[in-house]
């Protein structure tokens, strides 16, 4: 039977959201071409995770092993090469996500399955699968078509599909025999580490004035903190203010940062990308300001102004100081 | 400590107007700037401050037109010893497998313990072709990079994950690494310190000399067989606010307080 595989993402235990939504795209993409979702779950005691992927899935394949307990590229592709290679799916979606763009490309390499990254959309339709992607900064979309292929594989942005939850389905469990272990290439997984204590907890605020490359230079810093200040804000940012260090790393929001859900989200001189967006789309009211009319912070925006927030700032703050 | 650094000169797209050609195939780049991808100008540093810690030589190689040039050349000014030119020739139309190729025939022939390239270029994004170049040499690798500490034989390599968290990995030497931002702070490079390695020959080859078949690489070796570009509607989710600055912030501040900012 014709099938599309979902590699399941889980750490520490838990499931990730990526998976679900994978699960969403696959059973679309499996109703309209008539195929079969299969789960595949690579990690050690994976009880509890499989009950949750039976529920979206036609079938679920797990291997059991102590070297599958953390992702570790070696192994991940040591198993994933044998498995897609025996079953030949059709489609194997992985998430575009810090193991599945660690594990992907190699593995495309390995079976010779065609790779999309960071794809937005997927669809397959007969021979062909097309995929919609970001480029240049995610100012730009781009429509592919995949060379023919026995075997495709995808990286699914998170974010772009609604979790599949259950679906009302009791998928079959199959246990993978453990192969012996080949072309290992010594990578040991370690440890986790989570940050240290934190200034301030930007996921707590009501109200965030985030700064992003936009604002220039660390000089102008004081400016958005006295807006900030002015409306009882806290101070956020993107990632590559945080990467110069003109703010601390606690207070980046995105996908590698925190997550944020504030009342307000003043979004200064962000240009959008997903990787920010991740972090901050579900702000109540989201307010841009940027030069750019066509950067795609505006796509997630409720309010935006196009300007330069070095002239916008000042006059906005004053309004609060005559207030 | 020999290192390679995989570095790709881009445009600079997030103040620009961006147009589309007219066959949709790529963007107009005549009126673009264009400079190093973020994510390698962090590689390079990292490769030179390793080589400041352990002694060593760094080369870093590109694939490119002559243009591409300038970004080996601000690489060499940061402190690389060694530049490699890989003409674009029969590279056009290349997906990260064909690049990954072009850049494998010249690094398999290098004695390195390190590969460096960034975790992704800005303006493709695929983050596939420092992966896609581990695999064809079978090096051990990891991605993602925030942190590199060097032990006997091995490094000890932090690798960036969602949240906040990090994962510390061990990897045996030769390595490959990608290199994501915020892992250093890159230095800065002058007009002057560009003219000072002016004189440092950089070496050149391409697809011929590297053995590379046109059904390896450029449009008849990718795994793409069409893309059509287009520029998305960003209208239709925010509401515009116009008019003279006064208005506009006069419209900003209603909202902020009817959305419960102080007043
Ligand atoms: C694995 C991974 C994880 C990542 N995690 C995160 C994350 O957690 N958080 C995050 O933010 N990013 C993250 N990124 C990076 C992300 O892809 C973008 O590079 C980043 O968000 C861009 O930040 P920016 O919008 O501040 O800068 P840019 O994209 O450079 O945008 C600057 C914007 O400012 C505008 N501007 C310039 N001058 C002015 C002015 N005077 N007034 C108003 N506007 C102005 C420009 O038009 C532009 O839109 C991650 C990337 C990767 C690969
Ligand atoms: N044309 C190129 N020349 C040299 N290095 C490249 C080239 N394209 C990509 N790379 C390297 O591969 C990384 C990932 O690129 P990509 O897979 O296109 O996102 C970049 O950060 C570079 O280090």
């Amino acid at each position: 039977m014709e099938n599309i595989f979902v590699i399941a993402e889980h750490r520490q235990g838990e499931i990730r959201d990526i998976t679900f939504e994978m699960l969403n795209l696959g059973n679309s993409l499996a109703k309209e071409n008539d195929m079969t979702v299969t789960s595949v779950l690579l990690g050690k005691d994976t009880g509890d995770i499989q009950e949750k992927l039976q529920k979206a899935s036609d079938r679920v394949l797990v291997m059991d092993a102590p070297e599958l307990a953390d992702y570790n590229a070696d192994y991940y592709l040591a198993a994933l090469e044998g498995i897609i290679k025996e079953k030949t799916p059709r489609l194997v979606l992985i998430g575009h996500t810090s193991a599945g763009m660690d594990l992907a490309p190699p593995l495309s390499v390995r079976t010779g399955a065609p790779l999309a990254t960071d794809c937005m959309d997927v669809r397959l339709t007969g021979d062909t699968l097309e995929a919609t992607r970001q480029v240049f900064g995610g100012k730009i979309n781009a429509e592919l078509s995949l060379k023919p292929s026995a075997t495709y594989m995808v990286t699914v942005r998170p974010g772009c599909f609604p979790d599949a939850g259950d679906l009302g389905k009791s998928a079959e469990t199959d246990t993978i025999p453990v192969p012996e272990w080949t072309n290992l290439r010594g990578r040991h997984f370690l440890e986790y580490l989570t940050s240290e204590t934190e200034d301030v907890d930007i996921a707590a605020a009501d109200i965030l004035v985030s700064v992003g490359r936009g604002i220039g230079k660390p000089e102008n810093i004081p400016m958005v903190e006295e807006f900030a200040t002015a409306i009882g804000a806290t101070v956020s940012c993107s990632r590559p203010v945080a990467d110069k260090e003109w703010l601390p790393k606690s207070r980046q929001v995105g996908v590698s940062g925190k997550t944020v859900k504030p009342k307000i989200y003043i979004a200064l001189g962000i240009s959008g990308a997903f990787q920010h967006q991740a972090g901050m789309k579900n702000a109540d009211t989201i307010i841009a300001v940027n030069t750019d009319a066509a950067a795609p912070i505006f796509s997630v925006a409720h309010y935006g102004i196009v300007g330069d927030l070095l002239q916008v700032i000042p006059v906005l703050t004053e309004k609060f100081k005559n207030a | 400590m020999n290192i390679v650094v995989c570095v790709k000169q881009v445009p600079e797209v997030s103040d620009a107007d961006l147009e589309i050609n007219r066959k949709g195939s790529d963007i107009d780049r005549e009126d673009l700037e264009f400079e190093i991808n973020e994510w390698d100008n962090y590689a390079v540093e990292e490769a030179v401050r390793l080589k400041e810690a352990h002694g060593g030589h760094v080369t870093v190689i590109t694939l490119g037109d002559e243009d591409c040039e300038d970004v080996l050349r601000q690489s060499l000014a940061m402190g690389a010893d060694e530049a490699i030119l890989i003409d674009e020739d029969g590279f056009e139309m290349s997906d990260a497998a064909g690049i990954a190729k072009g850049l494998h025939g010249v690094v398999k022939d290098l004695s390195f313990d390190i590969l460096l390239t960034g975790v992704q270029s800005s303006d493709n994004s695929w983050g596939q072709v420092g992966l896609i170049l581990a695999e064809l040499l079978g090096l051990p690798y990891a991605s993602l990079v925030v942190g590199i500490e060097m032990g006997d034989g091995k490094a000890t390599v932090f690798r960036e994950l969602e949240s906040d968290t990090q994962e510390k990995v061990e990897l045996p030497l030769p390595a490959a690494m990608t290199v994501q931002t915020g892992i250093n702070t890159p230095r800065y490079v002058s007009i002057l310190g560009i003219k000072k390695v002016r004189k440092i020959k950089i070496k050149e080859t391409d697809a011929d000399e590297l053995n590379l078949s046109e059904d390896e690489i450029g449009a008849e070796g990718s795994c793409v067989t069409s893309r059509k570009l287009v520029i998305p509607s960003i209208g239709g989710a925010a509401e515009m606010l116009t008019g003279s600055l006064d208005d506009i912030c006069n419209k900003a501040a209603q909202i902020i307080q009817d959305k419960g900012g102080l007043v």
